[in-house]
């Protein structure tokens, strides 16, 4: 009886692992960004190291300042482009391609059943591929970018059960919200959380990766869902496809019961249903990032916004190049301009509080992301309030949050 | 070793946007992110804070991003060690890697106030409050080594860059 991650772990180390157990593990596919890379490479000079383990599994990707926003963030970047040509880097994506975690699923770079490592805490959004994703620092990059391997204790698995059929009007998103609830800023602290159930099972793959990028706010080392059909078809690619047969504990939800959620400031677990807080006006209204902007936010947006204008600042951003020009080819993308949208640049955005939408003292943000702590998004007094496409969208038109099922026909 | 120092002290969740905030981040100066460690919670903190403080936190210190300048800053403002509730994990990860000194010290948010000065004996596995003596699990082997060589770099070059 073993954890999916257990055996994913013990099957690349060629003996049985358990929870609790310290390894060191090979990995299999390692990307880093232009927010993490400078220190990496600085790491890297440290250690004398010249050159990396394999150039075939690592992918860097520009997202975090895309393009960047002054002249240090620009020579922070070109020492990263730099890097990449002369460690003859092929997976390399410069700004404008996308966010991380987007662009390595989409161009087929893992697989179920691979160890994967990303200098960035998100990347556990992967582990919505059956991979075993971990988010690291830089100088535990650098030193898997000498040697190829890392060191892990072998984390317990809480398995999260979501059965039945969500409302209409209530995504994903409103789903983890309600999880982070229930397990808080740490109690997964060390642990993988694992989604399963018939809930996840319908889910589309967009679907899955909000449910596993949130792993993180709730401390998890990673997330993880089994994978199937979709997730093959959706990386163009198989793998080796591992299942739990035990889990340290299970959480059950019956998806069916959720309202549209919001998670208020300056906490995640600080969740309340959207009904309870609507009426509160907002300044602006972010959707995108890599917890919810993908097509499918986009489109259930859009659907929203529909012949309708938004009354606040509406800053729309694709989570990667290929999802903005599917916006363009079927006219969502007008929708969103005739609504007031503006469009920003394939990446993080306003999301961590640098650029392209950055919030002003006492401005409120509704916004479709990750992260509400003080000051995430801008000024030290400016609010985020955290919620689904729909619900953004919704606020978006009345300038205050606002249940979206009122404009769902 | 003993540890000996003044006390500041943080709440629970305290996450790596208040410790650093996400625009001193993209600097060509590292020596920017010393100068505004903790701005998210006290912007005076780095003119008040001195080499050899020690910070107490509550539950969950360090989550959040990745960003390893959260514990670069705290080191670089010179302070000698950080004792809390429980540690985020790729914090405790990263203060590890840069020969931070982290301790997991269940009790110890209670039994301080700002301004204490408490000692860590990490031979004993103790630290040593006004309210009395807590005790703390030492680290496993593996992270042992790594600080104890001063971090991840310094142990890639005296154990793994040889063979």
């Amino acid at each position: 009886m073993s954890t999916a991650i257990e055996k994913i772990l013990s099957h690349s180390i060629g003996k049985n692992v358990s929870a609790g157990d310290f390894v060191e593990v090979n990995i299999d596919f390692a990307y880093f960004h232009d927010g993490t890379g400078p220190l990496i490479i600085d790491v890297l000079k440290e250690m004398e190291v010249n050159n990396i383990f394999d150039k075939n599994k690592v992918a860097v990707i520009f997202d975090h300042s895309a393009p960047p926003y002054n002249d240090q963030s620009a020579t922070l970047q070109s020492k990263v482009r730099k890097f990449v040509i002369e460690q003859n880097i092929e997976k390399f994506h410069d700004i404008g391609e996308g966010i991380c975690h987007q662009v390595v699923p989409e161009k087929g770079y893992i697989a179920p059943g691979m160890i994967v490592a990303g200098a960035d805490s998100h990347t556990c959004t992967l582990g919505a591929f059956g991979a075993m994703a971990i988010g690291m620092g830089a100088t535990d990059m650098a030193y898997i970018l000498a040697t190829g391997k890392t060191w892990l204790k072998v984390p317990e698995t809480i398995g999260v059960e979501c059965n039945g059929k969500l409302k209409e009007g209530v995504t994903s998103k409103d789903l983890i919200l309600e999880i982070a609830k229930m397990i808080g800023t740490d109690g997964a602290n060390y642990k993988v959380l694992e989604f399963f159930g018939d809930t996840i099972k319908n889910m589309s793959i967009s679907s899955r990766m909000t449910m596993t990028n949130m792993a993180i706010e709730m401390g998890a080392k990673t997330a993880f869902i089994e994978p199937d059909e979709k997730t093959i078809e959706f990386l163009g690619r198989n793998g080796k496809k591992f299942k739990s047969d035990r889990f340290s504990e299970i959480i059950s939800i019956d998806s069916s019961l959720i309202d549209p959620k919001i998670a208020c400031p300056d906490n995640i677990s600080n969740v309340k249903s959207v009904s309870e807080v609507e009426g509160i006006e907002v300044d602006q209204v972010f959707i995108g990032s890599c917890t919810n902007g993908r097509y499918e936010d986009i489109y259930e947006a859009a659907r929203i916004l529909k012949g309708k204008k938004a009354r606040v600042k509406l800053i729309v951003i694709p989570a990667s190049k290929s999802i903005l020009m599917r916006i363009i080819k079927d006219g969502i993308i007008s929708i969103l301009l005739e609504a007031g949208a503006v469009i920003g640049v394939p990446g993080c955005g306003p999301c961590l509080g640098v650029h392209m939408g950055v919030l002003g003292e006492n401005e409120i943000c509704i916004s479709t992301s990750n992260r509400n702590f003080i000051g995430r998004m801008g000024a030290k007094t400016s609010k985020v309030y955290l919620a689904s496409p729909l619900t953004a969208a919704a606020s978006a038109i009345e300038g205050k949050i606002t249940d979206p099922r009122k404009y769902i026909k | 070793m003993i540890i000996k120092g003044r006390v500041w002290k943080f709440g629970n969740d305290v996450n790596t946007d208040v410790i650093i905030p996400a625009k001193y981040l993209r600097s060509v100066d590292k020596s920017v992110w010393p100068k505004h460690v903790m701005e998210g919670l006290d912007p005076t903190f780095s003119s008040k804070v001195k080499p050899g403080d020690i910070i107490v936190a509550g539950k969950n210190f360090g989550c959040g991003s990745s960003r390893e300048q959260a514990v670069l800053a705290i080191k670089w403002a010179g302070i000698a060690a950080v004792v809390a509730e429980s540690f985020a994990r790729i914090f405790f990860r990263n203060g590890i890697n840069n020969g931070l000194l982290l301790i997991e010290c269940k009790g110890i948010y209670n039994s301080v106030d700002e301004g204490d000065i408490i000692e860590i004996d990490l031979d004993k596995g103790i630290v040593k409050t006004k309210k009395g003596d807590l005790s703390f699990k030492p680290l496993p082997p593996i992270l042992q080594e790594i600080l104890n060589s001063g971090g991840l770099v310094e142990y890639y070059k005296k154990k793994v860059k040889r063979y």
